[in-house]
């Protein structure tokens, strides 16, 4: 007991770990908590929330919008995890095999990742909209055309953030194990697949973990690309907004002017946590399998 | 000596925790809050604040919501310790959601102040729950002089059959005379409320009459007079410089075509008014002609969406300063010939005249005994909604003028009010 107070460091421990952990008791766990609280509300302002129960939970799994930008997200989520960690990977393994000017083009790839997303849907939509306008059609007229646009952007985006992480996995396969492999008459591709890619399953992991929270939480090239345009308008007058993500349609809920509508929304963003979370974990725990020790 | 550095430093750092946290205000007198909702207004408005600071001691702290992002910004400012003491409830969907926080302004200073009660909404009760603090009108604004530059004149204006003449003829000679009928009619988020919200109120606007005027939002529309509304949205699209379907993305400057006499005619309101009178200082502002039977006799659609609420949340002290503030705004000679500088006509008794041209075309035509079309559209239930599907179906109808693609612009506007009406009230 009496060693901790005579280490410096151990005894003004609580000075430098308290304004952090308060800042993220605030900014983070008490709104984490309180938000989940005010799922079970009916509420405009927080402050005179009401208690209701499960009733907003029941309405969010009812609304079929909710439920078309769940099949829409996911299926987002699984096209862009492939496109971005096929093309990351194989942007990372070209300019491992000492590529002229590979630092260069690191840099160059690494470089869209420095916009912000709200930003980038727009300059896309700018270009997209130039190419489509030849034809008469525009971003916003099918979903077609905003799936695969939100997919270009997405690749455009994160390829290169992804190559990073692969680059220094593949920087780190024991050049011990190549050279084995060489010796033992292994061709270029047993060597990629028997020897590389066992050794960067840990770069695997992460990026695909990355790539697959990105995808379901994306929110604001969404918002700026399509803002969920085309929208299918039903015989009855409703519509469904074919290009909107859960992300945005949790937003375009709470700003509905029912005011029932903002607890509605705030079950629909647990129930998202959740589905993120949950997705999340199980694809580490599957992946981490397959990482071999050194 | 370094503990000591230490200690000030996480110091500073707690210090400036704390001062990020909260501003404080000195109560006892009371403060003004004012969420302003026309980014073009905020300018003025931060002077006025500064000029009633400077003679009254009162603070008054504006903050002006960025352009389409009002309700959000209300949302999480009302929520504060030292939320807005005068905030906008603009339409009966205002009403419905923000009533219950404004104080009932009835027989109040400011109400006394009013020269008309034409601008002012009530809830289910009968509360005032919020004031017109100035009103506007929309129309299509015109440059007569290109109008003559085409051979015509403004007196063939005067109902749908003769805009449609003229704007067809107009069209049809574009390459010969250099300048095109219609300025374009982008569907973006920048653009398209000028139809989706300004043109479609000349439907709601006839049923409205019909049905001997609403006093809250219907439950469902006929659609009886979507077929003007097509009139006068195909007149605009098809006699336009911009093809019809390149207006999903928009990217046209609209305004500009006008002000450089690239178009003769334009769809939008008053408040246009300082930007083209610079350069086409002879604009004229006509109604929406669209078919109707005795449209000859129709004037401009006038009403407002700017009306000030008082947050019954707040103190009485607070209360009291904001409506101090306001009867100043509208009543105090310097303070009041701002406000009509930025938003035109006053409807208070002591404020003085407004100079914008378009506002005093709309006062001509009542003048001239035409029926003013008020402001149905303000009762558009869970609005932004329900405008988004109606972009979304013209986005459909403007790149196919398909009876099939009319159809759902129909469905979106008529079946799809009785949708959002539910959505909201259900």
């Amino acid at each position: 007991m009496k060693g901790i107070f005579k280490n410096p460091l151990r005894r003004w421990f609580w000075l430098f770990l308290g304004p952090v952990t308060a800042a993220f008791a605030i900014g983070f766990v008490w709104p984490f908590f309180q938000g989940i609280y005010l799922s079970f509300c009916k509420f405009k302002l927080i402050r005179n929330a009401k208690f209701i129960g499960l009733d907003n939970y029941a309405a969010a799994l009812k609304d079929p919008t909710f439920m078309h930008a769940f099949w829409y997200t996911a299926l987002f989520a699984l096209v862009s995890l492939l496109f971005i960690n096929i093309l990351g990977f194989a942007a990372a393994y070209v300019l491992t095999q000492g590529v002229k000017g590979s630092n260069l083009y690191r840099t160059v790839f690494f470089m869209p990742n420095l916009i912000g997303g709200i930003v980038l849907g727009y300059i896309w939509s700018m270009i997209f909209d130039g190419i489509l306008s030849r034809y008469g059609t525009s971003i916003l007229m099918e979903t077609k055309y905003g799936f695969w646009g939100l997919i270009i952007l997405m690749c455009w985006q994160q390829i290169g953030y992804m190559m990073i992480i692969y680059i220094a996995g593949l920087q780190s396969v024991p050049e011990d194990m190549l050279e084995a492999a060489k010796i033992d008459g292994a061709s270029k591709w047993q060597t990629l697949f028997r020897v590389t890619i066992p050794n960067v399953m840990p770069s695997i992991t992460i990026c695909t973990f990355l790539s697959l929270t990105n995808g379901f939480k994306l929110f604001d090239q969404n918002l700026a690309l399509t803002g969920g345009l085309p929208f299918i308008i039903q015989p009855d007058g409703s519509n469904i907004k074919t290009t909107e993500m859960l992300a945005l349609n949790i937003y375009n809920t709470f700003y509905n002017s029912n005011s029932a509508s903002k607890g509605v929304a705030q079950a629909k963003a647990v129930l998202f946590f959740i589905l993120v979370a949950g997705i999340g974990l199980a694809q580490l725990a599957y992946t981490r399998k397959r990482e071999v020790q050194q | 000596m370094k503990k000591i550095i230490a200690l000030a430093l996480t110091l500073v750092m707690v210090f400036a925790l704390a001062a990020a946290g909260g501003t404080a205000y000195a109560d006892s007198e009371g403060s003004v809050y004012w969420l302003n909702f026309k980014p073009e207004l905020d300018e003025a408005a931060q002077g006025l604040a500064k000029l009633y600071t400077e003679k009254t001691g009162v603070p008054v702290k504006v903050v002006t919501a960025a352009s389409g992002t009002y309700s959000q910004t209300l949302t999480s400012e009302m929520d504060k310790s030292s939320a807005p003491t005068l905030f906008i409830i603009g339409n009966q969907a205002g009403v419905k959601e923000w009533g219950e926080f404004a104080m009932d302004l009835t027989d109040t200073p400011i109400a006394n102040e009013l020269s008309t009660d034409a601008y002012n909404l009530y809830d289910e009760d009968g509360r005032l729950v919020s004031i017109g603090y100035c009103y506007e009108c929309y129309g299509i604004i015109v440059n007569p002089d290109l109008i003559e530059a085409a051979g015509h004149s403004m007196d063939e204006l005067e109902n749908f059959e003769g805009l449609k003449a003229v704007a067809e003829d107009i069209h049809a000679r574009a390459d010969e005379l250099g300048f095109d009928a219609f300025s374009s009619s982008d569907m973006d988020g920048s653009s398209s409320w000028r139809f989706t919200g300004h043109m479609a109120n000349l439907e709601y606007f006839y049923e409205e009459r019909d049905a001997g005027g609403w006093t809250e939002c219907p439950a469902e529309l006929s659609g009886a007079y979507m077929e003007n509304f097509k009139n006068l949205y195909d007149l605009c699209i098809n006699n336009s410089l911009t093809d019809p379907k390149d207006l999903a993305t928009g990217g046209h400057d609209a305004e500009n075509e006008f002000k450089t006499g690239k178009a003769a005619f334009f769809v939008n309101g008053s408040w246009e008014y300082a930007a083209v009178s610079k350069d086409v200082p002879n604009a004229t502002m006509i109604p929406y002609y669209c078919g109707v039977e005795g449209e000859e006799k129709a004037g401009l659609n006038c009403g407002t969406e700017n009306c000030w609420a008082i947050n019954d949340m707040a103190s009485d002290a607070d209360k009291k300063a904001t409506m101090d503030f306001m009867v100043w705004l509208v009543s105090d000679p310097e303070a009041a010939g701002i406000m009509v500088e930025q938003l035109g006509i006053l409807p208070y008794k002591n404020a003085p005249e407004s100079e914008n041209g378009f506002l005093t075309d709309a006062a001509d035509y009542i003048a001239d005994g035409c029926y003013v079309m008020d402001w149905a559209t303000n009762y558009q239930p869970n609005v932004d909604e329900y405008r988004a599907a109606l972009v979304s179906a013209l986005n459909a109808y403007n790149a196919d003028q398909s009876d099939a693609n009319w159809e759902q612009v129909k469905t979106a506007f008529v079946d799809g009010w009785a949708v959002q009406y539910q959505a909201a009230n259900g």
